[in-house]
């Protein structure tokens, strides 16, 4: 089991169980996950981005050598940020980076975006897209956050030939089935499953979407783990579409 | 403005039953929840595949057993109205009626009541619990909070049958809805009736406020239903209300049973506090009603 959405580092309004890396690795291990792709929690409030990412390669080469994979930060708004994705790729080894743009404030239809998004189709980066991290009805007064407003990515997606795009937490910023069939026509735009809610949520989305489009991912440690294990299973997919969505395709995606 | 109905369910519209790939579904890695005897105390017919409610209920029960959930409290929100009339009422009541009675061993109804419609309210009270098979009161999320002077005759009906009451609660950071009650109204309703057993629904979605706003109101129990699965939520709920008064609800069909599930399964708690979430809370609130009705707990 390959688990695409995960993060690092302490969450800025809570503590959380398996916040220390040891541990959330060997939570996850005995939840037979083979791997995980994880960011940092820090990449999405702190300015020394570098120092974010830095942090979590080590994290990952001393607590989860060929277990952790690092999804290093990128905050476009920031100096020199190309730099950031150099960084990622050449001297971190990363095969992709974790974006936060309502956090980091920009627009998806700001030229920065598909500026970054170029560069990362360059560099053969993996672009994870977290559209959001809480329910706005929850968030603390200090950060009312909405999700990422999506509506310019088809066209950006369209415009970025070899872009590989991920979708990470996108429940809340998509709200009509007609919405997801055009990202999803727009280009290789990959969805998790963590916040897909419903009654049999994935194995209705998969009405919606190529199951090749769908990753296992769960949002943890921010969310319960299990959550995403256990929407699987209310979902009856068959052996084959779990085993897709479970590990075959963010395989073939980190190809 | 965004509220439970309208941010979950634009991809749940009913429609196609066939739903399940052809192959025969393996498990799915671990099964951790087929251990504990799971009673889900908050469940609705609402955004779930099926034209009429013995077909939703259909699509229920075939999701509660594939995570081994042995029984449901079922109530409102096949229409999903905030605003329901007497005849809304009585048409959500008899929705529920229709799905229990199809799975009898699997289900109990619980009644939807207005503090807008009182003399109204005591009545189908008295058709749907007294001389009927529900055996709860609410979900309740109507036009009138629940603080209202208006809801004290329907608490009193409650008390004299020992049914408990699930109330909706939220503390939305954008303003809750006309009429939405908060945690700090149904701690106002349960001191004017301390002999009254209530949940709060939702534990108001900000859980962090909303369990210190019933801590010391000690016939309120906190509903785990209905909000994102934040880790933490039931190790919170267990610390500061004690394991006894917490409760594992889901809200299907908006959400799933399982992300749901996942607060109770997932938390850092002993086995002991498990069992009590899962079920066994409910079974003790639910006892002297259905023993009153020759039901087994």
């Amino acid at each position: 089991m390959i688990d695409t959405n995960t993060y690092l580092s302490r969450w800025p309004f809570r503590r959380l169980v398996g916040d220390e890396t040891p541990d959330f690795v060997a939570r996850l291990r005995k939840r037979n996950v083979a791997q995980a792709w994880a960011g940092s929690f820090d990449g999405i409030l702190h300015k020394d981005i570098a120092g974010v990412n830095a942090r979590l390669a080590a994290d990952c080469r001393t607590y989860g050598k060929d277990f952790l994979v690092p999804f290093g930060s990128v905050n476009p708004t920031l100096p020199d940020w190309r730099e950031d994705v150099r960084r990622c790729r050449e001297e971190h080894k990363m095969p992709g980076i974790r974006l936060h743009p309502n956090y980091h404030g920009y627009q998806l239809a700001d030229p920065v975006f598909a500026e970054l998004l170029h560069l990362a189709a360059e560099q053969r980066l993996i672009v994870q897209l977290a559209v959001s991290m809480e329910d706005v009805r929850t968030q603390s007064v200090l950060a009312r956050v909405p999700p990422v407003d999506l509506s310019a990515l088809p066209e950006v997606v369209k415009n970025t030939p070899g872009a590989r795009l991920v979708l990470l937490n996108w429940r809340p910023g998509v709200d009509e089935p007609e919405q997801l069939r055009s990202l999803a026509t727009a280009g290789p735009i990959y969805f998790d499953i963590a916040t897909v809610e419903g009654i049999e949520g994935i194995a209705r989305l998969v009405e919606h979407l190529q199951p090749e489009r769908i990753l296992f991912g769960s949002n943890y440690p921010l969310f319960y783990f299990e959550s995403a294990l256990l929407k699987m299973r209310e979902s009856g997919l068959s052996a084959s579409r779990q085993q897709m969505l479970f590990e075959g395709n963010a395989r073939r995606l980190l190809a | 403005m965004l509220n439970r109905r309208t941010l979950l369910t634009s991809f749940c519209a009913g429609g196609a039953m066939t739903l399940i790939d052809g192959e025969a579904a393996p498990p799915v890695a671990a099964e951790p929840a087929r251990r504990f005897r799971i009673w889900d105390g908050h469940s609705h017919l609402e955004a779930t595949p099926g034209d009429t409610p013995e077909q939703r209920m259909e699509v229920l029960i075939r999701c509660a057993d594939r995570l081994g959930i042995e029984r449901l409290i079922l109530s409102q929100g096949y229409a999903s109205d905030d605003h329901p009339t007497p005849d809304g009422l009585r048409e959500e009541n008899d929705r529920v009626l229709r799905a229990v009675r199809q799975f009898p061993e699997r289900a109990y109804g619980s009644v939807y009541l207005s503090p807008s419609f009182p003399e109204f309210s005591l009545q189908e009270f008295d058709r749907c619990v007294r001389d009927g098979p529900m055996v709860g009161i609410g979900e309740l999320q109507t036009d009138k909070r629940c603080n209202a002077p208006e809801m004290d005759a329907i608490v009193e009906r409650a008390i004299s049958m020992q049914a408990p009451i699930l109330q909706h609660t939220w503390l939305n950071a954008r303003g809750n809805g006309e009429g939405e009650s908060t945690p700090y109204d149904l701690v106002e309703l349960a001191r004017r009736h301390p002999r009254a057993n209530f949940i709060c629904g939702h534990t108001g979605g900000d859980w962090e406020r909303g369990i210190r706003i019933i801590r010391e109101t000690k016939n309120i129990s906190a509903d785990m239903a209905g909000f994102d699965p934040t880790s933490g939520v039931v190790e919170m709920a267990v610390r500061e209300l004690g394991p006894q008064r917490v409760v594992y609800g889901s809200d299907v069909g908006g959400r799933s049973f399982a992300s749901q599930l996942a607060k109770v399964i997932g938390a850092d708690i002993p086995d002991s506090a498990k069992e009590l979430v899962l079920g066994g809370n409910l079974r003790r609130l639910l006892t002297p009603i259905l023993r009153a009705k020759g039901l087994q707990a």
